[in-house]
């Protein structure tokens, strides 16, 4: 068993076992962690900061747009690069409930705006498994820093994707709850009727820990639903024989579509020999139709675009953060603080959503992108009568070099085109890696299942798993 | 000849103990930023929740102008940037608003009229800016507090109307305790859009908003000035500009804000934070079965039960509390006139000149009706009367003991009386036989003598009447 492992290449069950046995202490975790953060950091550089913490606990990375009471937490941006919240977020309270500790605040995309990590206003950060390639966005941080061993586990957040496509890109499992599920309260709003927190863990079982961990109902939250949390763990102990699953034909004909970028040949092989296995488990495999996919993309730029330019719109230079003095009057003030403050990705989305919520526009964007979103929502509602859960690729290609598609945002926008439907439709959805790339780089199957059924995302995750090697491989770095 | 068509915005703060999305407290007069959270200043990351309290008070209005409350509500942005809005959004409601299609009935000249309201909707206050010196300080108190916005149609066809659907909107929100109304304060704002056209015309003139108006008057006033205003304009073959213009109360006059073309696009969508509300029949019902008497009910209860004028009830009625104070006066002195009375005159003075309620007056309804009493048994002058309501109110003494101390009791007993009259009548004879041969002011000179001998004490009129008859008895 993994006791010749290294502490930090466990998992954190594995970790919390050993704990339980007494046969090591936190602080032997502590050790280990620091040590291989101390020789991978550098190269990687997955983390904004560290935290200095004055008690002990388990350690887990949570990316930098989660508010922790006393620390800066800044998104990656420049416009919040001293901004101390002066509470926590409600995922940080239950954490320190259960007795965790923040190790650290990963690196992102600025306000999780990218696909890539690259559009951090401090530095990019780098995928473990190629120093060269993105370790994909936004939660681009906490994906390396679980990848590269440098953290046990870690809370991202998915408003598009940006848990499950960073998970894809470097071989971790990554969860973007139901919409409602986990509460929002303290994660500083990219799109707010799209986000959700989640875990990226180095396996399912993590996944369905942490999870429990951080869902159910919160007061403050009016979004998050009073539902009964499930047994997450305990759904992993039954088989996926005779579970229904539905495989949409939309998402292996992308190329053919809305000049929608195609399906990398290597990700198509390796979804599809997923799919084989888990016909081999017992699934019952068959093809269904979502026959608005090809419109996600177009109005996920609308709907997350114009939410953001609204939710963006309090980062003034007024309370909190970056204030540019120079200016003579209050317009000035505005305008110098969110000039420097943003970076360009920034400004790009926050134009595109004033633009599509204004005057004249607002019905031939903004309404009719709400309409086509239901539509998408229903596609699953429809299909989810007749399957328990849908089998995709997470995204269309793996991790991609680095800069290579910084000067073309349309391009990048399109590599979330398998993602980005979850969250119109507010279903859960869970990226797991499914097989390496010839150069070896790590490629992830996307599982949806109907809301609120996170029991069945994992149940067939983990079946999934413990039948492959993937989650066992390690990035030698 | 041009018609007025005039349609009110008003803004009414809700009387909730907390604020509209979170916990802290709505208090008025709280030192700068106490009164704040991450919520209400919109730090990054914090999320509203709905008062429930703060619904329940705009479903109660809103079932009181008789609107529609509607089965489906949400809430959605409203985007402007402004130094005093947190988010640079404000939390209001747009296209489905809490409530439709109502109306409230109000008197002019002895004509009744219903000014027809278009809806009510919830919203968020703003904090206050505080210019200083060369900067500006913002205090958030008052950021996220509840205000319900009740807009007429353009139906109001003078400043009087105006004044008498603010005054009577005022008196139901007062009612239903779901606001203070205090402008002074505040808490009631006023805005009002206004255009002129050609009687019998049925297109609307080109209309200008008004705001800045800090009391009713100040809303009649400036309603008043800009008819004048936009009259000249149209008389002289001039358009009216469609502009926003500020009431300025010194020079008494309208002054441009911005016009139309810098009017703001506020991007309204529907805010994500906050799911929408689904209102069941039986949930707008159990609200509307809950609703207090309203001022128009009561007035017309007040008449008939009590016997009192259309004046008096008016007066009585312009506060609940006056009128409760009234009923419990009237459970244990059941003379309706003599309170009603007493509560419109001497009682309304002191308030007036001590700037205070009725409620925190603090004299208790037996106190009052005791003073009354004395009154109407002529135990004491109404002179004397005023005088001991202004002494207890002074002091912690009772009005027993007031009466006594100032010694105002008034002589009633015929005896003691009796005999000061034979002791006037007596030292008088050329009057009494001035009076025999019919000059009736010298009963009165005989009168006053006898209140000189009593030292004012004895009652004049009860001393007339026995005056009269022992003059007739000579």
């Amino acid at each position: 068993m993994p006791a010749e492992k290294p502490l930090y290449a466990l998992t954190g069950l594995e970790l919390l076992d050993l704990i339980k046995q007494k046969k090591i202490g936190i602080a032997d975790i502590l050790e280990s962690q620091s040590l291989r953060t101390k020789a991978v950091e550098g190269k990687v550089k997955a983390f904004a900061r560290f935290t200095d913490n004055t008690t002990s606990g388990i350690p887990i990375a949570v990316k930098d747009n989660i508010c922790i009471q006393g620390q800066p937490t800044t998104c990656a941006s420049k416009i919040l690069e001293n901004f101390i919240p002066p509470y926590d977020a409600t995922v940080i309270q239950r954490l320190k409930n259960a007795g965790f500790i923040i190790q650290g605040q990963t690196n992102m995309d600025e306000f999780a705006f990218g696909s890539s990590c690259e559009n951090s206003a401090f530095f990019p950060t780098r995928n473990p498994w190629n120093l060269d390639c993105v370790p994909g966005g936004s939660s681009g941080g906490s994906a390396a820093a679980v990848a590269g061993d440098e953290a046990v586990w870690a809370l991202g957040s998915d408003t598009g994707g940006s848990i499950r496509q960073p998970a894809s890109f470097c071989g971790v499992v990554g969860l973007k709850p139901t919409y409602g599920r986990v509460s929002r309260y303290g994660l500083i709003a990219f799109a707010s009727s799209l986000d959700q927190i989640g875990p990226l863990t180095k396996d399912v079982r993590d996944n369905a820990y942490l999870t429990s961990i951080i869902s159910g109902h919160d007061p403050r939250d009016s979004t998050s639903l009073n539902l009964p949390v499930g047994d997450y763990l305990k759904s992993l102990e039954k088989d996926i024989k005779g579970i229904k699953i539905g495989v949409p034909k939309e998402y292996f004909s992308l190329s053919a579509n809305a000049g929608l970028e195609g399906l990398d040949g290597e990700v198509k092989e390796a979804v599809e020999e997923a799919i084989a296995q888990l016909r081999k488990l017992g699934a019952v495999v068959s093809e269904v139709s979502l026959p608005h996919t090809e419109y996600a993309v177009g109005v996920y730029y609308i709907v997350a675009t114009a939410e953001a330019s609204s939710n963006l719109a309090r980062f003034d230079g007024v309370q909190y953060g970056l204030r540019v003095r120079s200016a003579d009057n209050l317009i000035a003030m505005y305008k110098k603080t969110r000039q420097a403050g943003f970076g360009p990705e920034a400004k790009r989305r926050i134009i595109l959503g004033t633009y599509v919520l204004s005057h004249g526009y607002y019905e031939a964007y903004y309404v009719r992108a709400l309409k086509v979103r239901a539509l998408i929502a229903r596609d699953f509602t429809e299909a989810f009568k007749e399957y328990d859960c849908i089998v995709t690729p997470t995204s269309p290609t793996t991790a991609f070099g680095l800069g290579e598609k910084l000067e073309n945002p349309l391009a990048m926008y399109l590599s979330d085109v398998y993602t980005i439907s979850a969250n119109l439709a507010g279903v859960p959805a869970i990226s797991v890696p499914c097989g390496f790339s010839k150069k070896g780089l790590p490629i992830g199957l996307q599982i949806t299942a109907k809301a609120f059924d996170e029991e069945m995302l994992f149940r067939t995750a983990y079946n999934y798993e413990q039948a492959t090697p993937w989650h066992k491989l390690k990035p030698k770095i | 000849m041009y018609e007025t068509v005039i349609g009110l915005e008003v803004h009414a703060q809700l009387k909730t103990r907390t604020k509209a999305f979170c916990g802290c407290l709505n208090e008025f007069g709280a030192p700068a930023n106490t009164r704040t959270c991450p919520v209400c200043l919109g730090f990054p990351g914090s999320l509203p929740v709905l008062n429930e309290m703060a619904f329940e008070h705009g479903m109660k209005a809103a079932l009181a102008l008789n609107c529609q409350i509607q089965n489906f509500t949400k809430f959605d942005r409203k985007h402007y940037f402004y130094p005093d809005l947190p988010k640079n959004y404000q939390i209001s409601q747009y296209d489905l608003p809490l409530a439709l299609d109502g109306g409230l009935k109000i008197k002019i000249k002895d004509r009744e009229k219903t000014i027809p309201v278009k809806r009510v909707h919830l919203e968020e206050d703003a904090g206050k800016l505080i210019h200083e010196g060369e900067g500006s300080l913002v205090d958030y108190n008052r950021a996220g507090v509840p205000l319900l916005e009740i807009v007429t149609e353009p139906e109001i066809h003078s400043p009087d109307e105006a004044y008498e659907y603010l005054s009577e909107l005022k008196a139901i929100l007062k009612y239903l305790e779901v606001s203070d109304c205090d402008m002074e304060k505040g808490s009631l704002r006023c805005d009002a859009n206004i255009s002129l056209r050609l009687i019998g015309a049925e297109k609307l003139g080109t209309k200008t908003e008004l705001k800045n108006m800090n009391s009713f008057k100040a809303v009649r006033e400036a309603l008043n000035y800009e008819i004048k205003r936009q009259t000249g304009i149209l008389e002289s073959g001039q358009r009216i500009i469609q502009e926003t213009l500020l009431w300025d109360e010194v020079s008494a006059k309208t002054v441009a804000m911005r016009s139309k073309e810098e009017a703001m696009d506020y991007r309204y969508f529907t805010e994500p934070d906050l799911p929408g509300f689904v209102l069941t029949e039986e949930k707008i019902k159990a609200v509307k079965d809950n609703l207090p008497e309203l001022p128009q009910a009561l007035k017309q209860r007040f008449i008939r039960d009590y016997g009192l004028s259309d004046y008096d009830v008016e007066i009585l009625a312009q506060e609940k509390r006056v009128a409760d104070y009234f009923e419990a006066c009237f459970k244990i002195y059941p003379q309706a006139k003599s309170i009603s009375n007493w509560l419109i005159g001497p009682l309304s003075y002191e308030l007036n000149s001590r700037n205070l309620d009725i409620q925190s007056l603090g004299l208790k309804p037996p106190e009052l009706t005791t003073l009354i009493s004395f009154v109407d048994q002529d135990k004491i002058s109404n002179l004397s009367a005023k005088e001991v309501l202004t002494a207890r109110l002074n002091s912690k003494k009772t009005v027993e003991e007031i009466i006594q101390e100032k010694d105002l009791l008034q002589i009633c007993d015929s005896g003691e009386l009796s005999a000061i009259i034979d002791a006037v009548i007596s030292a008088n004879q050329k009057s009494v036989q001035d009076y025999s041969s019919g000059k009736a002011n010298a009963l009165m000179f005989l009168v006053g003598q006898v209140m000189r001998q009593s030292k004012g004490k004895a009652n004049p009129k009860v001393a007339q009447e026995m005056l009269k008859e022992k003059l007739t008895n000579v």
